[in-house]
Order: structure tokens, then sequence, then C-alpha cells
């Protein structure tokens, strides 16, 4: 049998039927749903006067547009009325087709690409989707996954399948000891500088090497939930024993016998030794730098020690246009030290990094320090309700409260300001999210994204420093 | 879905890569529960100087002379030009809903977004991959000539210029097909129950923790 890549034997492990021109159908095992990329779906399986093919493959959510400050009146307590009647829409669409869901009242409630993964509604071998882009994060368990549209949403709900046409197979292979500093994030974002934002258009990429296997699984969901910022839908890693370990007694998770058959077959979810990939690219971390983008695209990224880089060395005229239109966006010039820019705000939090080793990591910084007087706000969004509890059971939430951080309910809130969260016209914002475009984090807003160290020690120092001349103190 | 064949009609240049769907559709405006509307907050951040909101009336508002879209001699275009990885970012099919209800029913660029791209179809528009050098020279033409006009065949697969030039495009069967018969995507699906039943039961039989109900 010819040689597979993993992304090869999830996609012929799904395979329902495939048409002449390549285009197939694909079975779906996990949808996630949440408020805004679902009415609209929703409505259509109402006109058409269908029913979910498979209602208990869905887990709903609402997380973009629920506030992060005080919940006590529930969904009722949404001052914006546009919002609330989105997650209202969400909570009787949800009933009305027997759809499992996490209210806002529920303590699992959260961002979907943390909350799935912490039930164990995602586990590996699966094919996964979501409304959203940022889906590619499962795939760090070894599963297919990746966003879909609204009528893709509505698709799956009614068909349980996809129409899909097979991407290409990348390898982004990562070597080497990741040095002290350095983080997932930081990783992910020095590939995005290399790859650049349209580099991965047309493939799956499988991340594999030293340093991805030294991550934790959470890192490696930092990993894969940027794929996308590079272009390419799936992003997706092999299992190890760090994967079965992750999974193992969460609730969605399989038990018993079934337990065994999983693990066994999961020994599977590896790219074979001589499987070929489309493309293959090789990245040395134990010279990466932490990073920080400079500009209005993922792509735009300094190491902290570098400087905002110069339009006028740029040969490329479409390129060097765009990075003068990004620094006039973002209100720098040229070879600015990235160490002495100063920031307004700063936001930890996101499907990128607001799982319970993020805070941790971020809270080892901001531990007897304070933020900087000059920084107008702080905020930890913790990822879901229960990295919320664990974060405060192990006191996290007072070392941040000390520092001068607030401490937030679960969601998206300022990775993208749908809800009441956000920045203002010229702001600037170390934030631990993963898009830094125009008007993201609110319109004239100016983000730039680093690590969630990174992000704590800017708060402190009030301009952007290198996390490695902290001294953490052991927690 | 509105079914696509031949269209002819006013281009108009925008000339920037990297376009996401945040600027073609601010979050503010994912907020409705709808599918249509969308049209007026299209580039919603460009194309005003005030803060768009849900709701607003929009002939109050604060046009910003400057954004392309909003000069006179590009009012009524219907194919949009622009550059590479047009549509990345979120994968928000408003996007596509706003350039429909907008009156875009081809957008012309060396390279989309994946998500993006697949999106388009599912709402009656073509997104058209041309060479980056044409593209170039059709940037140079759109500049120099008011009026400028472009005539699309799906079935040909070709662009046509005023000058009678043609370009031709590539795209999957299958997308042509649904597209030129403005087919729905479930129905086509569901002629495949039975694979589909037959392929989820050996699934289960395999992996029965993935139907852990
Ligand atoms: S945290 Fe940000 S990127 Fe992630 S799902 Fe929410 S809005 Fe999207």
């Amino acid at each position: 049998m010819a040689a597979k890549t993993l992304y090869d034997k999830l996609w012929d492990a799904h395979l329902v039927h495939q048409n002449e021109d390549g285009s197939s159908l694909i079975y779906i095992d996990r949808q996630l749903v949440h408020e805004v990329t679902s009415p609209q779906a929703f409505e259509g399986l109402r006109l058409a006067g269908r029913k979910p093919w498979r209602a208990t493959a869905n887990l709903a959510m609402p997380d973009h547009n629920v506030p992060t400050t005080d919940r006590a009146a529930g969904v009722a307590g949404i001052t914006d009325p546009v919002s609330r009647l989105q997650v209202e829409t969400l909570d009787k669409n949800c009933v009305d087709f027997a759809i499992p869901e996490f209210t806002m009242a529920d303590i699992r409630q959260g961002i979907v690409h943390v909350v799935s993964p912490e039930q164990g509604a995602t586990l590996p071998g699966m094919t996964l989707v979501c409304g959203d882009s940022h889906t590619s994060t499962h795939g760090a368990l070894a599963a297919l996954a990746h966003g879909v549209g609204t009528s893709e949403v509505e698709h799956v709900l009614a068909t349980q399948c996809l129409i899909q046409k097979k991407s290409k197979n990348m390898r982004i292979r990562v070597e080497g000891k990741i040095p002290i500093g350095v983080t997932a994030k930081d990783i992910v974002l020095a590939i995005i500088g290399k790859l650049g934002t349209a580099g991965g258009t047309g493939y799956a990429i499988e991340f594999s090497g030293s340093a991805i296997r030294e991550l934790s699984i959470e890192g490696r969901m930092t990993v894969c939930n940027m794929t996308i910022e590079a272009g390419a839908r799936a992003g997706m890693i092999a299992v190890d024993d760090k994967t079965i370990d992750y999974v193992k007694g969460r609730p969605f998770a399989p038990k018993g016998e079934d337990w065994g058959k999983a693990v066994a077959a999961w020994a599977d979810l590896h790219s074979d030794e001589d499987a070929v990939f489309d493309c293959e690219i090789v990245l040395d971390v134990t010279d990466i730098e932490p990073q920080v983008t400079w500009g209005t695209s993922p792509e735009m990224v300094a190491p902290i020690s570098g400087c905002v880089p110069d339009p006028q060395r740029e040969p490329d005229s479409v390129k060097r246009s765009g990075m003068q239109r990004a620094l006039e966006y973002i209100g720098l010039k040229a070879n600015t030290a990235i160490t002495d820019i100063s920031i307004d705000k700063v936001f930890i939090g996101s499907c990128t990094n607001s799982r319970i080793e993020d805070l941790r990591a971020a809270a080892a910084v901001a531990k007897g320090r304070k933020v900087a007087d000059s920084v107008s706000l702080a905020m930890v969004v913790p990822g879901s309700g229960l990295v919320k509890k664990q974060a405060e059971a192990e006191g996290l939430d007072k070392i941040f409260a000390e520092a001068g951080f607030e401490w937030r309910q679960p969601g998206c809130s300022m990775c993208l300001a749908m809800n009441a969260d956000r920045l203002e016209p010229g702001e600037r914002c170390a934030s631990t999210s993963n898009r830094n475009f125009e008007g993201r984090q609110g319109q004239g807003g100016r983000t730039h994204l680093v690590s969630p160290q990174m992000a704590a020690a800017a708060a402190v120092a009030g301009h952007f420093v290198d996390v490695r001349d902290f001294t953490l103190e052991s927690r | 879905m509105q079914a696509f064949t031949q269209h002819n009609g006013l281009c108009v240049p925008l000339d920037r890569p990297n376009v996401d769907t945040d600027a073609i559709i601010p979050k503010q405006f994912l907020k409705s529960i709808k599918r249509s509307g969308f049209g007026a907050n299209l580039f919603d951040e460009w194309r005003y100087l005030d803060r768009g909101e849900p709701g607003q009336e929009v002939s109050t508002r604060k046009i910003n002379p400057d954004f392309v879209l909003n000069q006179p001699r590009y009012a009524g275009a219907s194919i949009l030009l622009t550059r590479d990885n047009f549509g990345c970012g979120s994968s928000r099919e408003h996007a596509p809903w706003a350039l429909e209800d907008y009156g875009f029913r081809t957008i012309i660029a060396p390279s989309f977004a994946d998500i993006f791209y697949n999106n388009c179809f599912k709402n009656g528009i073509l997104p058209i991959v041309l060479d980056s050098d044409i593209v170039d020279q059709l940037f140079k033409q759109v500049a120099a000539n008011e009026g400028y006009a472009l005539t699309i065949d799906l079935v040909a697969q070709t662009v046509t210029d005023p000058a009678g030039q043609q370009f031709s495009f590539t795209l999957d069967a299958f997308r042509k097909h649904c597209l030129l018969h403005g087919l729905d995507d479930i129905d086509l699906t569901l002629q495949h129950v039975d694979a589909i039943k037959s392929f989820e039961q050996k699934h289960r039989a395999a992996s029965p923790w993935l139907f852990a109900d």
C-alpha cells in the first residue's frame, strides 16, 4: 500500500463519495456551533423543512458576543440588544433542533476551540468543522479540523457531510530545543513570518519535528490555531503519548472497553515513514526569539530585538505599498526598535492563548509586579469557565488582580471586539490573540500579537520588552 | 442561489493585497441573524468616515470620498478587481453576502483565501483567478479608461476586455456545474443518502466512541 500522510489517512477514513473532478463527500464526526455563524444555517433548515442528520454530533455554545463582566443576569443581562438576540437565537435553535449546548450559565461555556478539546469532544482521528476559521486548533489532537462558511454549517447539519476537494500536503518540521522564553506562539508567528499569510493556501499542514513534540498539547493547539493565518485551513500534529494522556478521562472521551480500542486505532495517526509531501519546510527553533507583530497582517512580525522594517528596502512594489499602508495605520515609523513601542492596553485571552498554561505563564511574569501606570487596561479573559475555575483554584486570579489586571468571564472578548471589550481609535494593544488586522479589536485600534508572557511583560513595562530579561519567580 | 452564466459589468479596482474578511464586513454587522442587508456595510471602515453600527441610517453617514467604491466613475460596479489573497482571515460567509448584496457578481484576483473562495460559490459569486501579470495589466487599463467593463463567460471560462482580448481561467467542473445551474448543495448531497448511511454504519462499527450520544 502506498505510504500516506496523516492528512491522507484522515481524509481516506472519512471519504463517502468522490466525484469525477475530485470533489468529494467527506463525513463529519463533530460540528461545533456558535451564535455568530449559525442563525442563517438553522433558518435555512427551517425553510427547507429539514432536520439535523445527527443532532448529537454537534456541540453548541455562545462565545463571540457574551459579556466578560457581570453575568449574574444571564442572557437577559447582555446590554446590546443585537448581541442579546443572537445569543437568544442560538439558545432557541438548540432547543428546537435538539442540539447539545453549553449555555451562558453553564460553567463549561467558553470559546468553542478551548471548550471542545477540554471536554474531549475533539478526539484524535475525527473530522471536525465549525463556522469559524480557527477550527484548525483541533488538529493538535490529530483530527482533521477546519473552518467552514454558514452554508456549509447548514450542509453539515442536514447531511453530516461536507463537499470538499482534497488539499495538498505540506509538512513543516520544527526542529531543535526550544529556547527559554520562547513559546508555541513565537514559533507559529515565526513560521507565518517565513511562509507569509498565503504561503499555506491550498495545503493541509502537518507540523512535526522535535520542537513540536516538546510542546505540550496546549502549545500544539496554539500552533495549529494559527495555521489559518498562514492561509492553510487545517493544521495537524500526529498522535503521541502526550495526546493520549491529554484525552484520557475527559467527559466526552471513550470509556471502558472503547478506550483501549480507540487508543489502538489512534496509534496509526501519523504520517508513514516514506510518505510524500507536496511541500516541505524546515525551521530551526534554536535561534528564534520572542516575536512581536508590527503591522496589520500576522506575517508582519519581528523578533523582540529587532526593528520595524523599512518599506524603502522592500523591492516588491505591491508589498512595499502594503507595508507603507500598514505603518500608517499602526502609527509607527520605519526602523523603530520594537522595545520602543509603548502600549495602552493589554489583552490576554482568545482561542490562541487562553488556556490554563497560558494563564500560568502570564501570571509567572505578573507575580509581584504592577501594571504600568501608562497602561489604561490590562485584561485576562480565560478561555472557558473551567479554565477560569482552575486558575482560581491555583490563585492566578489573585496574582493578576494584585498586579492590576482585570480578571474576566470567559469568551472571545477583545480578540474581535464583538462585545463591549474593544480598543478606541488609535489605542495600541499587546494582544495574545491571532489577528492584527485593521479594526480587528475596535475601529482604528492597533494590535500587536505576542505570547502571554510577552503580553504580561509589556503590561508591566508599558512597552514591549524581552521577557527573557525578567527574572521569573518560580511558582 | 442565483445562477451564473454570462456577465458584463463595470470593473472597480481595489488595489491592495490581503484584503481580509474583517475589512470586507466588520464584526459589528455579524450580529445580524439574517442573510441579507449586508451590502450597505461592505468595506464599512474604508467606505465611511464615522464608526458604523448595525441598524444605522446609511444616508446620514459620512462618506470617505477617497475610497475607490465611492468614486462616481465606479458607481454600479459589479466586478471587483483586486490583489493576492483576497478574503483571508475569518470564515464569515457574511463577506460574500455583503459583496453580493452590494451588487458584485465576480471578483478577479491573482489568488484567494481558501474558505472565502469556497463561500463565494455558495452565493452566486464567481471568484476568478488570473495570473498576476494579467491582473496588473487590468489594473492599468481600469485606471486609464473610464467606464471600463469586462465580460465574463462562465461556460467558456473567459474574461473579455473592451478591446476583445480574452483571458481564460480555470475552475472545478463541479463548482462550475453548480454555479451555472444555481444548484443547492444540500439537495445534491442528499442524492447520496444511501452512500452516507452505509458509510456511517461502517464508521460506527469501527469507531463506536465517535457515536457515543
Ligand atoms: S477567540 Fe477570537 S479567533 Fe478565537 S473564535 Fe473567538 S473571535 Fe475567533
